[in-house]
């Protein structure tokens, strides 16, 4: 039983789970929970380095980048001119054009300012970046991304970091069923079947941080989202029965004594 | 001289390079990136970029993130 590799700007993945690495009680456990999940792209963060303590441990001597592909982002970035400026230092440190785009507006709600990703988009996708982009669930925004040269859709499923599950199946199955790119729910993800749902909508993809790293057991909740994704997307790709209104015997009726 | 390290004030030697910066400092070269003035100094040209006074320079390492 076959399933098609998740493909995305010419890259093949077995794996359809992609995991943060921020939130983490430390790299170790990260790497843990990494190793249980299965997956094989991890999204990272561009930040300063401490120069007072250049000894602090560094992500890339637990998570090594030529086993697992890092995604960075644009954590933090309110402006297309901001993510441009991290993204050519994170291609520079890591020599990968593959990124997550996400431009956000309120810190409240996290939401991605779409005016602003809009152009950040143009601005990576000039500069020959593969750009993945954190977007709202807006099926016109998703579209718009799409005909930019976006190597992959990430509609939210709620707020980032919320762990509400997805707020709008309707709209991401819209978006699901219109575009020839991956899609790929990023953000809301708050356990196992929120995994499972947004797989069995017809998703290609999950992306999920806070899920497993504010688990109790992190680890654990990395082998169960690994269930949960390949779970949604065997349902999805079986096709679910029809729902009915009444009960429908499973023994036949037939030969009853 | 002075320049402004990751937006921090700091007295380096003069006609330093970014290797000789970035030994100073103790930092891995092959785990950061680099940027002068706004713009990205390659891993390849460290040896050969030599720092100016006022030079704002930041450098950066990939940590945890969502």
């Amino acid at each position: 039983m076959q399933d098609n590799p998740l493909t995305i700007a010419g890259r093949e993945f077995s794996s359809r789970l992609i995991i943060g690495t921020g939130k983490y009680k430390d790299y170790a456990q990260n790497a843990a929970a990494l190793a249980a999940s299965g997956a094989q792209i991890v999204t990272v963060a561009m930040r300063r380095v401490n120069v007072m303590n250049p000894d602090e441990p560094m992500l890339v001597d637990f998570i090594d980048p030529k086993e697992v592909v890092y995604l960075p982002n644009t954590a933090g970035c309110f402006t297309g001119e901001d993510a441009v400026r991290t993204l050519r230092l994170a291609r520079e440190a890591g020599g990968w054009s593959l990124v997550k785009l996400e431009v956000l507006s309120d810190p409240k709600h996290l939401y991605p300012d779409m005016e602003e990703t809009m152009r950040a988009a143009k601005m990576l996708i000039n500069d020959g970046f593969g750009v993945m982009v954190y977007c709202s669930d807006d099926p016109v925004f998703a579209r718009k991304l799409e005909q930019l040269g976006c190597a992959a859709i990430m509609p939210l499923g709620a707020p980032i970091g919320s762990g509400l599950g997805l707020q709008n199946k309707v709209n991401i199955r819209l978006i699901v069923e219109q575009s020839s790119v991956p899609v790929i729910v990023d953000a809301g993800v708050g356990t196992a079947s929120d995994a499972t749902e947004a797989m069995e909508l017809g998703c290609d993809g999950v992306l999920m941080n806070t899920a497993i790293a504010e688990a109790s057991d992190p680890v654990r909740m990395a082998r169960a989202m690994k269930h949960a994704v390949m779970a949604g997307r065997e349902a999805y790709l079986a096709g679910r029965m029809a729902k009915k209104r009444y009960a429908d015997p499973s023994s036949p009726l037939a030969g009853l004594i | 001289m002075n320049i402004i390290l990751n937006g921090e004030s700091r007295e380096v030697e003069k006609n330093a390079s970014i290797t000789r910066l970035l030994a100073a400092l103790n930092i891995p070269l092959a785990k950061v990136a680099v940027e002068r003035n706004l713009s990205i100094v390659p891993r390849s040209t460290f040896d050969a970029v030599i720092l100016d006074d006022g030079d704002r320079i930041e450098i950066v390492r990939f940590i945890g993130g969502g």
